[in-house]
């Protein structure tokens, strides 16, 4: 027998970003709100599957160190994205799978293998839904915990489906994780190439990425690429949109990227290859392959039956007796 | 220059009408936005009419053709097809009340300086004239408006401010505008409306959108108390 309620989770150590997300605002841009939620949604989307979540629920995502969190109760987790060094009241909990964990002190410090990950619990993290979504919009200073990212103290509200207390962590023995992509993948980004004449360039030579990049987006650093105009009337812009400022060095806009833009495009990412942009931290290398619209399209395609087979399975699985 | 159509990304279309910020291209971006919004295809996602373009937002899922783009493509041709003239039946016109005291302008005072107007008369100016909104975009509300008379045009400060109220209405070049949220920003501070420009909490979140129709009228200090405090 479980009933619904609202627990609140203490926050103990916020960690380096930790935001309230979920799939994000979507059909706003032409009022200046970007998508904002989870950049990996394909990872995000998984953590809420684990549990048999709604997809509109919202997940916790955590960036390079994650946070300690106090639970006033027994909950349902699942962690996704990269590798987090997670335990409950020191009992290390593995990635990719539903784990009960007792009241007590919930602990994700280093990520690995990646910079980014993503914290389900079943029912759900709570906060208003504005325009649609729970997503912290960091630029605009709205959703999530109050428009920013946890602090020391917060109360996180859990929409929490109350379990049995237990003693010690739950871990499913079964677990399943993003096939694609691997978060130690080499392979060169996709891009489908502007019609500018320097797009191609970009995948010329191999690219760092700065430490000033964040969820806006990933600032490339390297020889710089000739050619770079002094922009254009501003026009929207895209998630994966790869803008070239008169710097020469190329940024790739992620999901709280601005909706408009001046700077010259040579391009965009596909989708299939934004959540392998999520995990490149600070001086990771990036190489960049372009591929045709049709072949991005098909990439795309695949892409997203991959997705609905991996929930099917998940699904499935979470219906048999554990 | 004849439309050209572009991939923005897998799940997004960019039509642009030419590369400069002119009234002529902005109206066939918002007529054409307009015009794809009545017919609301399934797929759409979003519409973002631009100083010189528009992109349509759409769902892979629901276009049941193996090439979305082109699809898309066609419909907006088929929208350019149906006319794209101003919507002057429908234009909504919004009023925003604007303090121009001093206190409230910074950058007044210079402004009129430049201008060689008396800062009544650039006041005057700036109230007499009909805007509309070309676009929106830099943070959640922010207006970029065609329509400032060329007698007030400026250059942007030299040294962009790390600290623009929010409510405040300013000019940049040919442009006006107003910064919904305190932020950053490099244009002349003429004054400042009481009115909340965006609040996600609110049914229509931005008070403005694309294609409104903007006036100006000036209010005093106590007057803008008054409203900003209701």
């Amino acid at each position: 027998m479980t009933s619904v309620s609202i627990t609140h989770w203490e926050v103990i150590a916020p960690g380096a970003l930790t935001t309230v997300q979920d799939r994000g605002r979507e059909g706003w841009r032409h009022l200046g709100v970007a998508r904002a939620g989870a950049l990996d949604l394909d990872a995000a989307m998984l953590a809420n599957e684990l549990l048999g979540n709604s997809p509109d629920a919202a997940v916790l995502a955590l960036s390079l160190q994650g946070p300690t969190l106090r639970l006033p109760q027994a909950a349902m987790i699942a962690i996704t994205g990269a590798m987090v060094v997670a335990t409950s009241n020191g009992i290390a909990l593995p990635g990719h799978r539903p784990i009960a964990v007792p009241a007590g002190e919930l602990k994700l410090t280093g990520i690995r293998a990646g910079i980014r990950a993503w914290l389900a619990v079943a029912g759900g993290f709570d906060a208003p839904s504005l325009m649609g979504s729970r997503s912290t919009d960091l630029r605009g200073g709205f959703g999530g915990m109050e428009g920013r990212a946890l602090r020391v103290g917060d109360r996180l509200p859990v929409v929490a489906s109350t379990i049995a207390e237990i003693a010690t962590p739950r871990i499913a023995a079964w677990w399943i994780g993003n096939d694609d992509p691997a978060f130690d993948d080499h392979r060169p980004i996709r891009f489908v190439a502007s019609a500018s004449v320097h797009a191609k360039a970009l995948a010329k030579r191999p690219w760092q990425v700065s430490p000033n990049s964040n969820r806006q987006g990933i600032r490339l650093q390297g020889e710089a690429l000739a050619g770079a105009g002094p922009g254009r009337v501003s026009e929207p812009v895209a998630i994966g949109s790869i803008q070239l400022p008169p710097d020469g060095q190329p940024i790739v806009l992620l999901a709280d990227a601005q909706t408009m833009g001046g700077y010259d495009l040579l391009g965009h990412v596909i989708a299939a290859d934004l959540p392998r942009l999520a995990q490149a931290g600070p001086g990771a290398t990036l190489a960049f392959a372009p591929v045709d619209i049709d072949e991005a399209r098909r990439i795309g395609l695949r892409h997203r039956q991959q997705q609905a087979r991996t929930a099917l399975a998940i699904r499935q699985r979470l219906a048999m007796p554990s | 220059m004849t439309p050209a159509f572009e991939a923005l990304a897998d799940d997004a279309l960019l039509l642009r009408f030419g590369n400069a910020i002119e009234q002529i291209h902005n109206t066939r971006a918002l007529a054409v936005a307009r015009r794809l919004r009545e017919r609301q295809p399934p797929w759409l996602r979003d519409v973002v009419p631009a100083y010189a373009s528009l992109a349509v937002f759409f769902d892979c899922d629901s276009i049941d053709d193996a090439d979305p783009h082109a699809l898309v493509a066609a419909v907006l041709r088929n929208c350019l097809d149906a006319g794209t003239e101003a919507d002057e039946a429908h234009a909504r016109t919004v009023d925003i009340p604007v303090c121009y005291d001093h206190s409230m302008a910074p950058d007044l005072a210079e402004a009129a300086d430049e201008l060689g107007l008396g800062i009544e008369e650039l006041i005057h100016r700036h109230c007499a004239a009909d805007y509309t909104v070309a676009m929106i975009g830099f943070a959640p509300g922010f207006p970029y408006l065609l329509g400032l008379p060329e007698s007030l045009t400026l250059p942007r400060l030299a040294t962009p401010r790390t600290r623009v109220p929010a409510g405040s209405v300013a000019i940049g070049g040919n442009q006006t505008g107003i910064y919904p949220r305190e932020s950053p920003g490099g244009w002349r501070l003429l004054g400042r409306t009481p009115l909340a420009l965006f609040d996600p909490a609110r049914t229509a979140p931005s008070l403005l959108a694309p294609g409104d129709r903007v006036r100006f009228q000036r209010i005093g200090l106590a007057a803008f108390e008054r409203m900003a405090s209701s």
